[in-house]
């Protein structure tokens, strides 16, 4: 696989809610030296509407992001492990009987990566150069990226190599913060108890900020912080990387 | 739809007594069965032999059901085939009144919970004792279990403490050792007075004909061997080819479920007693009960057929924690449940159990024979789209999201407009604190964050 061009797939979530966090995922892959194209027409991986039961809908959009996508060279990288697991595993599966789109789906699926295990596991670094100001930081292993992907340690590790980060063990770090899409609006009660949950572990820490590698997740968290009003910062990965690299 | 759905139950779970007492069991019991796989070099080799056994038992379950009744039948046992749990405590009721048995003991037994057994026995003026510790508090309680492997995990030991004073007349005591006493005690006349034993079947074995049973209490074996007459009632599903299967099985059963490289009483049980036997009962029973199983078995969730019993999706499951067992308002809870119930029951009342997931995954993760759950719950979520059952604004949403997700300047037009609509609710925070209609199920109890003035398309297109 040619790694000097990148695409990035940014995902809906991080479009329209963090665009910051596309624009560190640039920053730090232009930082190892690498070119990182934008396709255009890149709208969403379709794991809403696959997770909801809605089959067909998860196919056209699953459709529509192997078209823009199968068009493109080198790796496809994603800072989101949800998303990421999504275009790997469920995309190439709804696609597997439409013999003109499967083998694209497949094509697709093998070059995307989530942005942690790319710089970790292909590109074979864990110290991006990055700074920040002397605080604690907990790490909050999102479900898709851990058990569908495989994160756990390249996070981690890319953590423990930020200047000026202290890194603390969040307890029941891959229990899932409840976040799950849908599952949030058609399970209220159910998911802000799992999120009062792990806002109990990440207060036993005693860290400064949360980081996680999902916004889904991060929003749901930081949103349960602001209502509780407790001062934890929430940074997606990104942005920590990024930091002091410009 | 039922009237009550899991939301509502759930909702009313939350933070209880209950709930809690349930979360720290479930953590316990998941640190058991990791260290237990940890410290056995085999157990992920084991998972994938247990996972091709009980897909291959599946695949031709058939042919291991007609070697199993022709077996056990060569064994001396009464082999009865029940379609439903109605015909299944028929059979029961007959054998019951042919023994002329006024008391029954049992052995736990989550199929004879699922047909709803001792109701039956009950009505028709037979005294049913529960012999394994959790059972027999929940049936003073008059409860339902709320775990399959330990259904009073719910409970703190003052709640029993309490119970065991009120109904069977010991000293108020907290003391587990103490309380074990007293329902042994309690227990021991039962079983030495019982005419019928009743048990369920954890495994059954094709080519012996034989039946397993697992215990820690060693009720099992009483309740087997010391009334006159032994009713084993078995899920039609349960069963192994052969003996050298089942050792397979019981090494990841019982890591999987309490954490222990064996459980502590392991029986299996071919035929009634034997002229050289120095106990055993004169009768032996075999119901095998399909009660919606055969169903399940042409559907895309077949595999859920393959569950173990072990209790430890449960175990790792968020929504069971936080909502317990009860909360699943039947005798299956926690992702077996959700599949399991819903696939034998119909969609239509029991649907929105499947909705009761995050699809996080720890399930799939924890199960011994590698159930895809989270796999299941979307093809049951799918099924309830096909069928016109999802919420009609969750439709909406989707279908309109879809559309545009497949024409990328409508696409980018709608991402935008969030954007604009953000200018003008403007928030200090960037965090808006209310949202209108489905939203608000989402700010009622957390922040929203307000959409950013420009997408990162927009961003990405004035920096090029």
């Amino acid at each position: 696989m040619k790694q000097s061009v990148v695409q990035l797939f940014v995902t809906c979530l991080v479009d329209s809610l963090f665009p910051s966090v596309g624009e560190s995922t640039i920053a730090i892959l232009e930082g190892q030296g690498l070119t990182v194209e934008f396709p255009f027409d890149q709208t969403c991986c379709g794991q809403p509407a696959f997770n909801a039961g809605f089959q067909k809908e998860a196919k056209s959009m699953a459709r529509h992001i192997v078209e823009v996508l199968h068009d493109t060279q080198g790796p496809i990288i994603s800072p989101s492990g949800s998303c990421a697991e999504m275009l790997t595993h469920h995309g190439p599966e709804l696609l597997a009987n439409d013999p003109d789109i499967a083998p694209k789906a497949r094509e697709v699926a093998s070059r995307v990566r989530e942005l942690t295990a790319f710089l970790v596991n292909d590109l074979g670094i864990t110290n991006v150069g990055a700074r920040v100001e002397e605080q604690r930081a907990a790490y909050h292993s999102s479900c898709h990226g851990l058990r569908g992907l495989g994160i756990d340690d390249e996070p981690r590790q890319l953590l423990q190599q930020v200047e000026g980060l202290e890194f603390a063990e969040l307890p029941e770090a891959e229990t899932c913060c409840g976040f799950g899409g849908i599952f949030s609006i058609e399970m209220p009660e159910i998911s802000t108890a799992m999120l009062d949950s792990k806002i109990e572990n990440l207060m036993s820490t005693g860290a400064d900020v949360l980081v996680g590698g999902d916004v889904g997740c991060l929003m749901h968290i930081e949103g349960g912080l602001r209502r509780r009003g407790i001062a934890i910062q929430v940074a997606h990965i990104a942005t920590i990387l990024r930091k002091g690299n410009g | 739809m039922s009237k009550v759905g899991f939301r509502d139950r759930a909702s009313a779970a939350i933070k209880s007594k209950e709930a809690l007492a349930t979360a720290a069991g479930a953590k316990r019991f998941t640190e058991r069965r990791i260290q237990a796989a940890e410290s056995f070099p085999a157990m992920e080799a084991a998972r994938d032999e247990a996972q091709r056994i009980r897909l291959h038992t599946l695949a031709n379950l058939d042919r291991y059901l007609e070697q199993f009744a022709q077996s056990a039948t060569n064994a001396g046992n009464f082999v009865h085939w029940a379609t439903d749990g109605e015909e299944a405590n028929k059979i029961v009721l007959r054998i019951a009144e042919e023994s002329e048995s006024r008391l029954v003991v049992k052995s736990k037994s989550m199929v004879t919970e699922e047909i709803e057994l001792n109701h039956t026995l009950e009505e028709a003026g037979i005294e049913v004792v529960e012999t394994d510790l959790g059972e027999f508090i929940i049936q003073l309680a008059g409860e339902t279990p709320s775990h399959i492997i330990a259904p009073v995990v719910h409970k703190t030991r003052k709640q029993i403490g309490e119970l065991f004073a009120e109904k069977i007349g010991v000293d108020l005591t907290e003391d587990p050792e103490e309380l074990n006493a007293a329902a042994r005690f309690y227990l021991r006349t039962k079983f030495l007075e019982a005419d019928l034993g009743i048990s369920g079947v954890n495994f059954g074995v094709a080519d012996t004909g034989s039946i397993s049973l697992v215990t820690n209490e060693g009720n099992g074996r009483l309740t087997t061997t010391a009334p006159r007459v032994h009713i084993a009632v078995m899920g039609m599903e349960r069963l192994v080819p052969t003996i050298r299967d089942l050792g397979v099985m019981l090494e990841v059963l019982a890591r999987s479920a309490t954490g222990q490289a064996l459980t502590s009483y392991s029986t299996v049980i071919t035929g009634p007693r034997q002229p050289d036997d120095a106990d055993g009962p004169d009768e032996l029973h075999i119901i095998i009960v399909d009660n919606g199983r055969s169903n399940v078995l042409g559907q895309s969730t077949a595999e859920i057929l393959g569950c173990i019993r072990c209790g430890a999706c449960l175990n790792v499951c968020p929504v069971y924690r936080e909502s317990g067992g009860h909360a699943y308002g039947t005798t299956y809870s926690g992702p077996v449940g959700a599949v399991l119930v819903p696939s034998l029951l119909g969609l239509q009342d029991w649907g929105d159990l499947a909705q009761a997931s995050s699809l996080c995954g720890a399930c799939l993760e924890a199960c011994p024979v590698r159930i895809d759950l989270p796999r299941m719950l979307i093809e049951l979520r799918q099924r309830r789209v096909a069928q016109r059952l999802a919420t009609p604004g969750l439709r909406r949403a989707i279908k309109t999201y879809a559309a545009a997700a497949t024409r990328p300047t409508a696409f980018r037009v709608m991402m935008r407009a969030g954007g604009l609509a953000a200018r003008f609710r403007p928030t200090t925070s960037g965090w808006m604190t209310s949202l209108p209609a489905m939203g608000k199920k989402w700010t009622s109890t957390r922040d929203f964050p307000s959409p950013e003035t420009r997408t990162f398309h927009q961003r990405w297109k004035k920096s090029r």
